[in-house]
């Protein structure tokens, strides 16, 4: 772990704060233009991509997007839909054409029904905030087994680390199949005794987001708990 | 407002009774994030008011005939404890509750972009635990506080503060009995970044020249209140940041699954 400490320390952005003043960059999520000037809406770092300026937040509720992966849970279905919680403001619909199999017309229940978990794409976010979402993709599937916590979603970047360091490395050393979903939802399937450390785990990375060295303070529980010392493979 | 010219308000050196100057603030200090449950929360203690607040949302409108096609609508529900003045407040909301409640809802639905979550409802409660003269600029002050906490997306918060008359002479802040002996109570709510206010409302009789000073005093106070509310959520949000780990917007490449 030979991480660079010199990273510039990224400035907090409250709403209403001023980001950027040009016409060369354009306002992106988060953000909104008055007079020339880019202002930040929400509370959050700014990130730059594409030509846009962002406010990656950094508290509150999902806020669902194309192309995110997300657990969700069946809250109602007729013939034709399945209404799906993904923890946003609204309920997502998954249809039967956006499925792996095909459903006959009313049959939906017998695929998936009330209750089930289902790990999702989101295919389309309309102005009206209504969420489209789909199933039918490679690695998309309903959930079976294992268990499902919540976290913030501001911390998901935190649980999946650095190019993927942390998620890594809970995988290894707990032996379980884990998925963070981006709405905050993570998915977690193994042996009760992996399971329970990798919660813990995860639990102590929400809670201790703010302590320096956190991946090293994660590694040393795990090995504490597991018994295992993966580090000389991990490199 | 009663008017009371037996009460001394002011004393012979300019003090008022507390032993503030005319233009001087209660102490404020604000914490956010303490509710778990809640989406965003703060408190604030200014002098010795308590007030706590809770953001929820956005989430879907119920009931759903008060949901509005097009945007977000702003809920805030200002309520008092029983125990929070010295006798019994008797439960439940009151004419009084019910305009603060509409007032501070109108003075936030200003700020905040409420047309990107059509048919939702964003709910802040207010909770008045402990209160002195000021709850209505404490609890808007605290739940544009825990707005940020929630992630809402607004174009500013806001800041708000009273200025009133005592004993002829305009004063900043009126506390409990510069409130009940005094002559006018001036709650004003402002943006700071535009300096449009959101919230402003008079109890009592001023001149025109009183009201002008009033509404600068109370803007003032405003600014330095804006001050105080940045470092709250600072202090909260900025550790997290020291040893950030990259924010990757590419998570989703990044956690192949098993």
């Amino acid at each position: 772990m030979s991480e660079n400490k010199n990273k510039t320390k990224r400035e907090l952005l409250l709403p209403g704060d001023v980001i950027e003043e040009g016409e060369d960059i354009k306002p992106g999520r988060g953000t909104f233009k008055r007079d020339g000037k880019i202002y930040a809406a929400k509370l959050g770092v700014k990130t730059f991509r594409s030509g846009y300026v962002n406010v990656a937040a950094q508290s509150g509720r999902y806020d669902p997007k194309k192309g995110d992966k997300v657990i969700g849970t069946v809250i109602d279905l007729n013939s034709s839909i399945w209404m799906v919680d993904i923890n946003a403001p609204f309920i997502s619909i998954l249809h039967v054409n956006d499925v792996p199999w095909r459903v006959e017309y009313g049959d939906t229940a017998s695929y998936i029904d009330v209750g089930d978990a289902v790990l999702i794409r989101i295919t389309e976010v309309d102005e009206l905030k209504k969420t489209q979402v789909s199933m039918d993709e490679e690695g998309l599937r309903k959930l079976n087994s294992g268990q499902i916590i919540e976290i913030a979603p501001s911390q998901v970047p935190r649980v999946i680390g650095r190019k993927g360091s942390m998620i890594s490395m809970l995988k290894n050393y707990t032996g379980c199949r884990i998925f963070v979903g981006q709405n905050g939802r993570i998915w977690i399937d193994g042996d009760l005794e992996g399971q329970y450390i990798a919660v813990k785990a995860i639990q102590m990375i929400e809670e201790k987001a703010q302590v320096v060295g956190l991946t090293n303070a994660v590694e040393n529980f795990l090995k504490e708990k597991t018994g295992k010392d993966l580090e000389d493979s991990d490199k | 407002m009663s008017g009371n010219k037996d009460m001394e308000l002011i004393d012979e050196n300019g003090k008022r009774l507390d032993g503030r100057d005319l233009d001087e603030l209660r102490d404020i200090k604000i914490e956010t994030g303490i509710l778990k449950r809640a989406d965003g929360s703060a408190y604030i203690e200014w002098g010795k008011n308590k007030v706590l607040a809770a953001v929820y949302g956005p989430r879907e409108m119920h009931p759903r005939h008060a949901q509005e096609p097009s945007r977000a609508v702003v809920r805030a529900r200002y309520n008092m404890a029983a125990f929070s003045v010295p006798d019994r407040k008797r439960p439940g909301p009151d004419r009084r509750s019910v305009e603060i409640s509409k007032i501070t809802s109108e003075a936030l639905e200003e700020v905040v972009f409420v047309e990107m979550f059509p048919r939702a409802v964003i709910d802040i409660f207010i909770e008045v635990l402990e209160a002195s003269a000021g709850t209505r600029c404490a609890g808007l002050t605290v739940a544009s506080v825990a707005l940020a906490d929630a992630g809402i997306p607004m174009s500013n918060m806001i800041s708000s503060c009273a200025a009133g008359k005592i004993d002829g002479h305009v004063v900043l802040d009126l506390g409990k009995n510069e409130d009940n002996f005094g002559e006018a109570d001036v709650p004003v709510g402002m943006v700071p970044n535009t300096d449009k206010l959101t919230l402003l409302q008079m109890d009592g009789n001023l001149t025109k020249e009183e009201y002008e000073e009033a509404v600068e005093m109370a803007m003032n106070a405003c600014n330095e209140i804006y001050e105080i509310q940045r470092d709250a959520l600072k202090t909260r949000y900025s550790t997290t940041l020291e040893d950030e780990e990259e924010i990757d917007e590419d998570i989703a490449e990044l956690q192949e699954e098993e």
